[in-house]
């Protein structure tokens, strides 16, 4: 197909916006720039400027409906001025009650994914298998292959439902793993201390 | 006396004899974790068995082999054990404790940021559902002659041959028929052999009369005896045998 004689063939971007948003509605996970081109049967380029279109339409504090960029696509949610209706309507099965053993574990798997259970385990020192049975179950981290050292342990790897979530475009936004874990370096030195008086 | 190092092996990563193997796992030219050690001691116990003495030497050699081949193995299926706090000297393992308690301390914080954002956007809400299914492509046939199609059909309407069940047929003539057959010879005879009687007679009917039989005697007309099993049986008429143990009695 020819990309061009279908821009001159005058469709209007206010009636592929239209398309969109139509296609976003009946979505019930976030859609890709592709997906929705494929969909609409027209150009990423001008899908995207539909998008901002919508996007403008459907502005936090100017609907009950707000297009987000969320998990690596676009999906609509509702606004943030109608959460405590919403919060009276439905539960968050995904999120809710998460413990600091699943969150960290939560964690390791966003930063160190596709990894298997004995590598969350040597990290926390504890065994992980009940945090990512919950993980797995709450739908935030699913199977990815398995290891190909010895043993084969399933691997694991965040979802889409993750990002979203946690309102994540992608996994990129993560802070750094630099940027965190301060005070090392003073744990390093209080280490090395003890070291040298048992060397002594 | 069994040489250890010639036991042939027949494994699924390795066929050949033992010290073949060992060299190879040394060599590194075959992965440890492939080799199926258990399969290896059944070979072992099989070939002593078969020897059918015990033989000290060869067990001593090969539980020396087979258990230094299990530590190689267990050490490689846990790479990460093999520096063990313990083995390090106190600085090198100062420096590990600290990498694992730095790297442990970054994924706390990490937990710790998904945390705080899990609370930012509390107040966010979406749907979450199974994907929508994509409708479904219809497959494209390939142009059919429905004379073909017919002429298939044709083959598979013909009714199956009837199986002829004639074989399996028994036919039972009726218990009464020889009760009166019986009671007939009876009247003549005193006593009669039961195989020259029926011995003409199929096995059916046979097994019939042999009912007849039964039922007279449970009507008291008549007595049977046979000397052994597979011996011929002998029927007589209960008044005669009365007549008989009378007539002794009366001697």
């Amino acid at each position: 197909m020819d990309a061009p004689l279908r821009l001159i063939a005058a469709n209007p971007l206010d009636q592929l916006a239209k398309t969109v948003e139509a296609l976003l509605v009946v979505a019930s996970a976030p859609l890709t720039v592709a997906e929705l081109a494929e969909a609409a049967a027209d150009d990423p380029e001008r899908v995207e400027a539909a998008l901002g279109l919508v996007g403008e339409r459907y502005r936090e504090g100017r609907s009950g409906i707000v297009l987000e960029r969320v998990a690596g696509g676009w999906a609509f949610r509702a606004s943030r001025e109608a959460a405590e209706a919403c919060a009276r309507m439905v539960e968050k099965p995904a999120q809710r009650g998460l413990s600091q053993a699943a969150l960290e574990t939560l964690a390791i798997v966003a930063y160190l994914g596709p990894c298997t259970r004995p590598d969350v385990a040597r990290i926390r020192g504890v065994s992980a298998d009940s945090a990512v049975a919950s993980l797995a179950e709450r739908g935030l981290i699913t199977e990815a292959g398995r290891d190909d050292a010895a043993g084969g342990a399933i691997r694991y790897r965040t979802t889409p439902l993750f990002e979203r979530v946690f309102g994540l475009e992608s996994l990129s936004q993560l802070p750094r793993l630099d940027d965190l874990g301060g005070g090392v370096d003073e744990i390093r030195d209080r280490l090395h201390a003890v070291a040298e008086k048992r060397t002594a | 006396m069994v040489i250890v190092r010639e036991l042939e092996l027949d494994l699924d990563a390795f066929e050949g004899p033992f010290d073949l193997l060992l060299t190879l796992v040394l060599k590194d030219e075959i992965e440890l974790r492939d080799v199926d050690v258990a399969g290896i001691v059944l070979a072992f116990i099989e070939r002593l068995a078969a020897r059918d003495e015990l033989d000290l030497d060869a067990c001593g050699e090969f539980l020396v082999l087979v258990s230094a081949l299990l530590e190689l193995k267990a050490r490689g299926l846990f790479p990460e054990e093999a520096a063990e706090l313990a083995e390090l000297e106190p600085e090198a393992a100062a420096e590990e404790l600290a990498r694992r308690l730095a790297e442990y301390r970054r994924m706390k914080e990490a937990a710790a940021w998904l945390r705080e954002r899990l609370e930012a956007e509390g107040d966010r809400y979406f749907r979450i559902g199974p994907a929508p299914f994509a409708p479904r492509v219809e497959p494209q046939l390939a142009l059919q002659d429905p004379e073909k199609l017919a002429a298939a059909l044709r083959l598979l309407a013909v009714p199956p041959p009837e199986v002829s069940l004639a074989h399996m047929a028994l036919r039972f003539p009726p218990v009464t028929q020889f009760l009166e057959r019986f009671r007939a010879v009876l009247r003549r005879r005193s006593r009669f052999d039961f195989d020259q009687e029926v011995g003409e007679l199929s096995r059916v009917e046979q097994a019939v009369a042999f009912l007849a039989l039964l039922e007279l005697r449970r009507g008291g007309e008549i007595a049977i005896e046979q000397a052994a099993p597979f011996a011929p049986i002998r029927i007589s008429r209960t008044d005669v045998e009365r007549e008989d143990s009378w007539t002794l009695r009366s001697a």
